[in-house]
């Protein structure tokens, strides 16, 4: 499906653009700037973001597949990424990943059929001194327990 | 140690410190007005060459020197790269400055911008810190409407623009060149060395890259002095050190203390040390890339030469204890699957070499293991070191040999018992 960017995002993207002195420079911030507009960056997408940076698409897709962070398809409007690298391993980590699983009915990298949560497993967040962590959208949550993310998946409405 | 020992973390009694309005009521921004107004460039560089500040970021390589290495001339433009893609398992300085500190990053970035003669610096700041990016950009606009960043600084004549580039979730990317190259909006793909950056950098100019932590310690150094510096630290290793312990201490956080605090204080003293009745097993000194020591190794000191003469590393001063309740293979798995996972597969030693000691930690993990695995183990570890076109491979390399030889008598055990891990 074809979607066009709207006025204010084409004027982000100009504004992001006069940073550097390349305009492939700018692919990441604009990609960035694509996804907090739609969640995901489709292939059309792509194409669009490649004429505006006079870029080949295939500049575009090998960094979109690239980095994790950038969707290709929609994720659940609450997308939970759960550490499990060393430090919050030792302090449960893997238990609130599999807590998650049960509770949402769902295995890491899938998405409830509401489209309301997408479960994903990390490496670190760098919030190791709040072992086990995990983030929402980009909300830090630390010192997790079973009875903190029943509260904070209750909060997510 | 006392808070006047104390150099990035001295300041932090009041609330929103990350204003400006704040910073600047607390004696923000003197050392840009110092450095901008009574100094120039060239002896700038050599107070931070006599202050012994060397990189936070994990390879420990002096600041000075690495700034006297960017050709002094102008006209062909240079960039200041600001390194804070924090990914190294075991740290989370940067966010702590980032949070708190935007505005000393920011005086450090000018301060080094002005001495290097660079007119144009981004952050690079890990993609999951997005909250922390708007922070920053917010400290970068007041800074612009204060006056200390964009054209004729204080009536200097020095110009100087700043951005955050954000990253999108690659830990190679904290690689100098993968840095580069992801800025310049391809894959985080690491370049060869030579040519190095200080030459051949950003846009193909020359570029410094600093730590976050590093450029932090800047506006200090100039407004007390080297000796000042010094003094906090070790004679050839200056200031101090934002160490976080993590793992099975009782008091997990970051602390602030002199280069060279013995590895065992910081653990039993700063940290809290382990819960009762548990017993040290092993000790990640300086982020995941650094080789395990055992726990009759942390009698060292903390500074970079110390770390090093026992065969591991002081990285980013990350310090993950794990005591005798976690097998030693959950700490190889974790090791392994990280590196598999973000290896970039750009080079074929590093690619398959950390994916086939997955395979066969895997395997192990599993209760499948072989005898002649952790030979295996060793053997491809061995065959990445040396051969990996960055530092990722020869970090994984290392760090599975130390498990591998200093640990072995546990890992024969778990062979033998077909001992499963959980995961």
């Amino acid at each position: 499906m074809s979607r066009a960017f709207s006025l204010a995002l084409k004027q982000k993207i100009d504004e992001t653009l006069a940073r550097y002195p390349e305009k492939r420079a700018a692919l990441l911030p604009v990609l960035h700037l694509v996804q907090n507009e739609t969640g995901f960056i489709s292939a059309e997408d792509e194409r669009t973001v490649a004429a505006l940076l006079d870029i080949k698409p295939i500049m575009v897709r090998e960094v979109v597949t690239f980095y994790t962070m950038f969707n290709q398809k929609p994720p659940g409007r609450f997308h939970i990424r759960v550490c499990t690298n060393l430090s919050c391993s030792l302090a449960g980590g893997e238990k609130m990943v599999d807590y998650l699983k049960t509770r949402l009915g769902l295995q890491p990298g899938q998405t409830t059929p509401d489209g309301k949560f997408t479960l994903t497993e990390v490496e670190c967040l760098g919030g190791c001194d709040q072992a086990p962590c995990l983030m929402v959208n980009f909300d830090h949550f630390g010192n997790l327990d079973r009875d903190k993310i029943e509260r904070l998946l209750e909060s997510l409405k | 140690m006392n808070a006047e020992q104390k150099i990035l973390t001295r300041d932090l009694g009041p609330e929103n410190l990350h204003r400006i309005d704040v910073y600047l009521q607390n004696g923000g921004y003197r050392a840009v007005k110092k450095a901008l107004t009574h100094c120039q460039p060239g002896p700038i560089l050599e107070e931070i060459k006599k202050s012994g500040l060397r990189g936070r970021g994990g390879a420990g390589f002096p600041t000075g020197l690495k700034w006297s290495f960017v050709p002094q001339e102008t006209d062909t433009g240079k960039y200041l790269c600001v390194n804070a893609d924090e990914g190294e398992p075991g740290t989370f300085k940067d966010r702590f400055i980032l949070g708190h500190l935007p505005h000393l990053l920011i005086e450090g970035v000018i301060i080094a911008s002005y001495a290097v003669g660079i007119p144009t610096a981004y952050v690079y700041i890990r993609g999951e810190y997005e909250t922390l990016a708007r922070r920053l950009e917010l400290a970068i606009d007041e800074a612009y409407e204060k006056g200390f960043l964009g054209k004729d600084i204080l009536k200097s004549g020095f110009d100087l623009d700043l951005f955050v580039h954000r990253g999108a979730g690659a830990y190679i990317c904290g690689e100098e060149t993968a840095l580069l190259e992801s800025l310049e909006g391809k894959r985080g793909y690491p370049r060869l060395k030579p040519p190095f950056p200080a030459k051949v950098g950003l846009f193909q100019k020359p570029t410094v890259i600093n730590n976050i932590e590093t450029l932090a310690n800047v506006a200090p150094i100039i407004l007390y002095g080297a000796d000042w510096f010094l003094s906090r630290g070790l004679p050839n290793e200056g200031g101090t050190r934002l160490f976080g312990v993590s793992g099975a201490v009782t008091k997990p956080g970051l602390y602030e203390l002199p280069v060279g605090t013995g590895l065992r204080e910081i653990i039993f003293t700063h940290a809290g040390g382990l819960k009762p009745g548990r017993k040290l097993k092993a000790v990640i000194p300086g982020g995941m890339s650094a080789p395990l020591l055992k726990a009759d190794e942390i009698d060292i000191k903390m500074d970079a030469d110390s770390v090093a003469a026992v065969g591991s590393m002081l990285g980013s001063a990350a310090i993950i204890v794990i005591d005798d309740r976690t097998p030693i293979l959950t700490v190889l798995k974790k090791i392994a699957r990280f590196y598999a996972h973000e290896s970039c597969g750009q080079c074929t030693p590093c690619r398959l070499g950390s994916a086939w000691i997955l395979k066969t930690v895997d395997r192990m993990a599993g209760g499948e293991g072989e005898p002649g695995d952790i030979d295996a183990l060793a053997r491809l570890a061995a065959n990445i070191q040396g051969r990996s076109l960055c530092p990722l491979g020869e970090a994984e390399s290392l760090s599975v040999l130390s498990i591998a030889h200093k640990f072995r008598d546990e890992l024969e055990d778990s062979l033998k018992n077909r001992a499963i891990i959980q995961e």
